[in-house]
This record gives structure tokens, sequence and C-alpha cells, in this order.
């Protein structure tokens, strides 16, 4: 009997350490999500103003026509930019998103479309060495705050791909941030340019003066859009990482208090059970003399 | 009440500026060009140098590192680059992303430190969960009730 309380104070004890450390977890994570969504409010005129200049393009009749803006008739290679976080611990977001990205991968593996992947984040690379892929280009260790410059490496091993012919179509796979408690796994096409991204109202037949011209301006200019585009959608990654984060230390902490209220109870009960025991004991022992 | 056009000046770090201005002075392409209302569509690089917006009497000047400047008759955009970028930098940065793709699949050689700490502690989040299954042991043994 003594031997099984103590076993239970020992796993009360234990359990107690690591509540300590989901809870500050929880609280790190708190705090880093409301900076890392400051930082999503901050990147989003960024991507909204490239949206718009990228729709007023779509509009013009330029002499020039963009190759990111032309479907190809047959796609035998699929580029995806796969952007996930460099730590665990955040619940399943990355394996949502993972799951998410298989079923497609699974769709065109079926049709014969070969696939390259651009890995963004630990996870990311550590989940694609195990199941295998085709893996060209990847990055991490992007701390807090990413860097646009830190991605555009990646960013441009994929835009070449396209630009050669090697890569027909490219895919962004990412968590969506729809609050703090909610992520949504998405993989969007982003090259060549979807159909909503380049509908535009037709005022007329205009087009640009275009410095220094037509093919360097636009260029330039599908450059910046998808990297903002990958930029965005990191950022939002990492708000997307904190919330998870905080959910999942939330509810493990949760977890622990309920599990240690139980073991208390049962540590008391046993504890209870022994004095009675040895109460009757002595009281048997009495009598007898 | 001048004519005035609105003006959007954003880079991927946050919104520099944004409201209604009578001309904008920018480093496009092939020189310096000044923008005012009603001006033609026009698409050019930026290079790095000083944007300057007038409003009324006030003058806001910045500095970008290079960029795109679209210009629609009622709507001026400069899309800013956060850092300083040229064709061959890309170039290099494109490489170090190969290599280290070939690198990582490789050997995932990680920080071995924080990975073994991470694996401890989702341990024991885990095992908190599996001594649920202790209570239930421990009503079936009689030792609560």
């Amino acid at each position: 009997m003594a031997g099984g309380s103590k076993e239970i104070r020992a796993k009360i004890g234990s359990i107690k350490n690591t509540q300590k450390i989901t809870k500050a977890m929880e609280m790190v994570a708190a705090s880093k999500m409301r900076k890392a969504q400051a930082r999503m409010e901050a990147t989003r005129p960024y991507v909204e103003k490239l949206q718009r200049v990228i729709k007023h393009v779509a509009g013009a009749h330029p002499e020039y026509k963009h190759p990111y803006t032309q479907a190809r008739e047959k796609v035998k290679t699929v580029g995806v930019i796969v952007i996930s976080s460099d730590r665990g611990l955040c619940g399943g977001l990355n394996s949502n998103l993972f799951r998410k990205l298989l079923k497609d991968i699974k769709v065109w593996q079926e049709q014969g479309v070969e696939i390259e992947l651009a890995l963004i984040g630990k996870k990311a690379q550590t989940f694609f060495k195990h199941f295998g892929g085709n893996v060209v280009a990847t990055v991490s260790d992007l701390g807090d705050a990413p860097l646009v410059q830190d991605l555009v490496g990646t960013i441009k091993v994929m835009l070449d791909k396209f630009d050669q012919g090697a890569v027909d179509e490219v895919y962004l796979a990412s968590n969506e941030f729809v609050n703090t408690m909610a992520q949504n796994p998405t993989v969007n096409q982003l090259i060549p340019l979807p159909k909503e991204a380049v509908e535009a109202e037709k005022q007329g037949h205009w087009d640009y003066l275009y410095e220094p011209d037509a093919k360097e301006a636009l260029d330039l200019l599908m450059q910046r859009y998808i990297e903002g585009m990958v930029f965005g959608a990191v950022v939002e990654n990492a708000a997307c990482e904190q919330g998870a984060r905080m959910m999942a230390m939330r509810n493990a902490s949760d977890n622990a208090g309920e599990m240690i209220r139980e073991l208390t109870l049962a540590y008391n009960k046993a504890r209870q059970a022994a004095i009675t025991q040895e109460l009757s004991e002595i009281v048997a022992g009495a009598s007898a003399v | 009440m001048a004519v005035s056009m609105q003006v959007d000046i954003v880079s991927a770090e946050g919104s520099l500026f944004s409201g209604k201005a009578e001309r904008l002075f920018a480093q496009a392409a092939n020189g310096e060009v000044g923008i005012l209302p009603h001006h033609t569509q026009f698409l050019s690089q930026l290079k790095p140098g000083l944007v300057r917006v007038v409003a009324g009497d006030e003058e806001e000047t910045f500095f970008v590192n290079g960029g795109v400047l679209e210009v629609q008759p009622e709507v001026v955009t400069v899309l800013a680059d956060t850092a300083h970028r040229a064709a061959d930098l890309d170039e290099a940065a494109a490489l170090e992303a190969k290599k280290r793709a070939e690198e990582a699949m490789e050997k995932a050689k990680t920080d071995i430190d924080v990975s073994r700490a991470q694996a401890e502690l989702a341990e024991a989040i885990a095992q908190i969960n599996a001594i649920s299954h202790l209570k239930d042991r421990l009503h079936q043994q009689g030792l609560a009730k």
C-alpha cells in the first residue's frame, strides 16, 4: 500500500514539472503570436497592392505576353513550394498540411505528373526526407521575423525551372490564418496566375508606357508578385504556428491539471486507507490485550 | 482645391505612405520621373533612390532599395523592395538554396540538443495522456473509488 502511494506521488511530481513547461510555452506562444499577427497585418498592404497592380496589368494590352499569365497545354511536371514551421509541438499544424498536400500529390502521380519540391521550414524537410520526393531547394531557420531576402533563393530556383520549361505549374502549400484557434491548410496555384488573380474589368484599349521596356518591367513585377505571395504566406504561417502551439500547449496544461487532480485524489484515498487500516490494527491489538 | 491622386507606397514590411498627393517624384529605369494626377498608365522598374511625395504644402521623402512603380490616372503604387537586390545576388541565393536541399537530403543533421529536448517534452506530454490509463487501473485495483 505504501509503495502504491509513493508511486502516485512521484507521478504527480513529474506531471507538475511537465505542466510548468507547457504553461510557459503557452505564454511564450501567446506573446509571439501577437507579434506574428502584427507582422502579418503589416505585410497585408504590400500583397494587396501587388494584387491590384497585377489586375491592372491584366486589363492592359501589352505587346509582350508574360509567360506567367499563359497556361501551358500539357503539364508534365509541377513544382510545389511547401511552407512549414521549424519547430514541432504545434499540434497538427504541419501534419494537416502534409496530409492535404499528399492527396494532391497522389492525384498528380496517378496522372503521371512529376513533382518537384521547394521546402521552407525544417518540418517539411524532415517529412519529405522520410516520405521521399524530388527536393530542389530548401530554406529553414527563418526565425520569428522572416525576411524576403531569405526566401529569394528558394523561390528563384522554382521560377528558373518554370522559365526553362522544367516545371509547368507552381503551387504554394501553406496554412491560412483563420483566427487564433483555427488554421486552414491550403494548396493554391501560383503560376500560371490563376484566373481570379488576373480577372480585370477591361476598359477600352490601353497599354502602359514601360521603362526600360515591357519585358523587363513585367518580369520584375511578376517576380516581385510571386515573392510577395510566398512571403505573405510565410508570415501567415508563422502566425498560424504560434496559434497552433498556444492551443496545443493549453490543452496539454489542462490535461495535466486534470491528471494531477485525479492522482491527488487517488493518493489521498490510498493514504487514508492505510491510516484506517493501521488504526484498526492498533484497536484490535489493544482489545486483545 | 488642387487635383490629387491616391498614392500608396508599400514594402513587404509595411505600408510607408497611403493618402492623397498632388505630385510624386521617383527614380525610374531611364531617369527621374515626376508624376502628376491623370498621368497616362506607366509601369517601370525603380532604381534605388528617393521617392518624394508632395501633398499640399508638405513634402515627404522615402528611400527605396528599388522596386516597381505603377501609375494609373488616379492611383500611383510604389512597391518598394526591403533590401538591395541585384541579379547576381539572387543567383547566389538560388545556388545556396539548391545546395542546402542536397545537403539536407543527404544527412538530416539538425540541431541535436533542441530536437532531443523537444522529443523529451513530447514524450512527457504523451505520458500524461498515457497516465490517464493508470487512473483506470487504480479503479480496478480498488485503490480509488
